[in-house]
């Protein structure tokens, strides 16, 4: 039988297949951090369990850790003791921990490809829907709960039921300075924030092909935004290539068997998906999201959408909400938005291309009056890449913040955060009510669409300069 | 876990959909270490004014729907977010069962291993049962998990379907860990055959 990517790696990793019974499936690598850990710790030690695999274990502390003066104590005194559970928990457990202060810190779904943590055909789990990020190897990766995540650590399986399968084709090429972030906000703006819901998704077609590593876990961190658990690109060359030689990859001998199971996985000719969707690459603009759902997104070169040119009633209804919310008029050029803040950073956009084309745009500008633009790499690694590269003098030559990773303002735990009616252009993944800070107002764009509203102090078609 | 009983709730609306699980449960509370006290915090920037006084046209805010237990809402429930503090929130609060036609996958698994029965219904059963809590508030259903049953007062009741292994759990309160390690000799086999097949990964 022809089969598909995910199907391939399902099957291989079936433990238990009773009829009654989600199937149980072995888990190859477990990713934690600081926020959804500590209560399924809490479980094992009230139920006298041990962790099964410490080695399939990499923790590091992102979501509640400070970007600047990381020297001092937190004063959080809650997101403190957060920190220090964390800790404490990974010494009692014998974790691999990349702590605050740690060289390879960073941000969890950055800093594991970093070390090579991830191979294609892995199952990989943390609790952290954007774990997804991880398909960009051809790794069966997905967001769990706290009771998966102790699920996880005291048997290494977890119980699950089969998805069904959605291939998103994007062919052509893309225009000047649209990039993966633009391919994702574009098929979640087509098939809807539930659109993917019960499927895993496997990218494909000649413009994905053509991203990069970094752009193919930009393309699968956004899968979970269009409802889908799990994205999964085909591994190729780049996929070996960007392997080859880091900590956890392996070599020798090893790296002769891996290669040769690596190249079994891709999808067979004719394999069937339940579910198909096509976009043009060249149709796609630079997106900025207007409303309060990622799916609420339009091009550039577009206005804000006015409720009635929605059919749907329930779109109509979320469109009126989240104008009201985001204090926007129908019709507004998108160009003619203003932004407060602008944030580089996150799992989906805190990796070197994205600083690179980010520092290419803002070299030589100054950041407009009255607003303030954050650059947080996504790990001391990308952070210390950048410097040697110069582009740290870029960002603060033209007036930026340079800071520490961390997830900083995509979910404002750590205090960056937007006061009320704030507004900011953001790299990040979730533009909800309130993600940015209580009342705050985001627009997700691209690295290069954010380092050119910093300057300019409103959106800019990027393809114009 | 607590097996899920039987019940006649009053039953909550919430004419909202997407909602999603930083509406639920926002980022400053996710910094405790305990699963529990989160109910106090549930969706509370709608539910609350800056002030930090109760927000009056917040729907869960009508006295009619305090105590409820059953929750009626639209479509794509739970979306974002994987965290589990949403549901923790939610059956703190008081809720143990939810309707609506939709849900995100990764809120619906957390709301079974916490308790919460997550009912799909289609979007014609959703708006009956809108209109009837609309027109009634402070109505109460009867939410039957044994019989895969839901009746209301003025008629609108219907069966629904449930994967029968999650349905035998919330009616035992049974741990999922506890029934996975029934099988540990075969985990225990399959990592044998994991090392001969995948050298490399424990090397």
């Amino acid at each position: 039988m022809k089969k598909t990517m995910y199907e391939k790696i399902l099957d291989s990793h079936l433990v238990v297949d009773e009829a009654g019974q989600a199937p149980l499936i072995y888990v190859d690598r477990h990713l934690m951090h600081e926020v959804t850990s500590p209560q399924a710790f809490e479980g094992l030690r009230l139920s006298g369990r041990k962790v099964r695999n410490p080695h399939s274990i990499l923790a590091t502390m992102d979501h509640c850790v400070p970007t600047k003066n990381r020297d001092l104590p937190i004063a959080d005194p809650i997101a403190r003791k957060q920190i220090e559970t964390m800790a404490e928990n990974c010494r009692e457990n014998g974790l691999n921990l990349y702590d605050m202060k740690n060289p390879n810190n960073g941000v969890i779904h950055v800093v594991v490809p970093e070390h090579g943590f991830v191979h294609p055909g892995m199952v990989v789990v943390c609790g952290d829907s954007h774990t997804a990020t991880h398909g960009a190897f051809g790794a069966l990766a997905f967001g769990i709960g706290t009771s998966e995540v102790e699920h996880v650590m005291a048997t290494q399986t977890l119980p699950q039921k089969k998805s069904k399968t959605m291939q998103v084709i994007v062919n052509g090429e893309l225009s000047k300075y649209a990039s993966a972030k633009d391919i994702a906000l574009a098929i979640t703006g087509k098939i809807g924030t539930a659109g993917g819901t019960g499927y895993v998704i496997e990218y494909t077609g000649s413009a994905i092909k053509a991203l990069s590593m970094e752009g193919r876990m930009t393309l699968c961190n956004m899968a979970i935004e269009a409802g889908a658990r799990a994205g999964l690109v085909a591994p190729d060359e780049k996929t070996y290539e960007y392997l080859k030689g880091r900590e956890f990859a392996p070599y020798g001998q090893h790296w002769d068997q891996a290669l040769a199971y690596w190249k079994t996985l891709p999808s067979d000719e004719g394999a069937v998906f339940d579910a198909t969707v096509t976009l043009d690459a060249a149709d796609i603009a630079p997106q900025v999201s207007w409303g309060t759902s990622p799916e609420q997104v339009v091009g550039v070169d577009g206005v804000v959408p006015a409720p009635e040119s929605f059919d749907d009633e329930i779109k109509r209804k979320a469109c009126e909400g989240a104008l009201a919310y985001m204090g926007l008029t129908p019709n507004t050029k998108i160009t003619d938005i203003p932004v407060d803040l602008v944030f580089i950073g996150s799992c989906t956009n805190g990796r070197i291309e994205d600083f690179r084309i980010a520092a290419q745009i803002a070299k030589g500008t100054k950041v407009a009056k009255g607003v303030t633009a954050i650059a947080v790499p996504g790990s001391y690694h990308v952070k210390q890449q950048a410097e040697e590269e110069g582009l740290d003098k870029i960002f603060i030559d033209a007036g930026w913040e340079w800071r520490d990773p961390g997830c900083s303002m995509c979910l404002a735990m750590n205090g960056d955060e937007l006061t009320k009616g704030q507004r900011s252009a953001s790299t990040s993944n979730r533009n909800f009510e309130g993600r940015q800070g209580k009342g705050g107002r985001t627009h997700l764009v691209s690295p290069a669409m954010a380092a050119a509203a910093a300057a300019a102090g409103h959106f800019v078609d990027i393809r114009n300069l | 876990m607590e097996p899920y009983k039987k019940h006649e709730s009053i039953a909550a609306l919430m004419d909202r959909s997407n909602v999603d699980t930083d509406q639920i449960i926002p980022k400053q509370f996710l910094k405790r270490v305990e699963r529990s006290g989160f109910g106090v915090h549930l969706f509370h920037d709608w539910r609350f004014n800056d002030d930090g006084s109760d927000n009056a046209e917040f729907e869960l805010n009508k006295p009619a729907f305090k105590g409820a237990k059953i929750l009626v809402a639209g479509d794509n429930f739970g979306c974002g977010s994987s965290r589990e503090h949403a549901p923790w929130a939610i059956a703190d609060y008081g809720f143990n069962t939810i309707i609506s036609t939709s849900y995100a996958d990764i809120f619906y698994n957390n709301c079974f291993k916490n308790g919460i029965l997550a009912i799909k219904v289609n979007k014609e059963q959703l708006d009956k049962l809108m209109a009837e809590i609309s027109s009634n508030e402070g109505v109460r259903f009867v939410v039957d998990l044994e019989n895969q049953q839901v009746i209301t007062p003025a008629g609108n009741g219907f069966t629904f379907d449930i994967d029968p292994f999650r349905k035998s759990n919330l009616l035992s309160g049974l741990d999922d860990i506890g029934l996975t390690l029934k099988h540990v000799d075969k985990i225990t086999e399959y990592e044998k055959h994991h090392k001969e097949t995948y050298p490399w990964l424990w090397a």
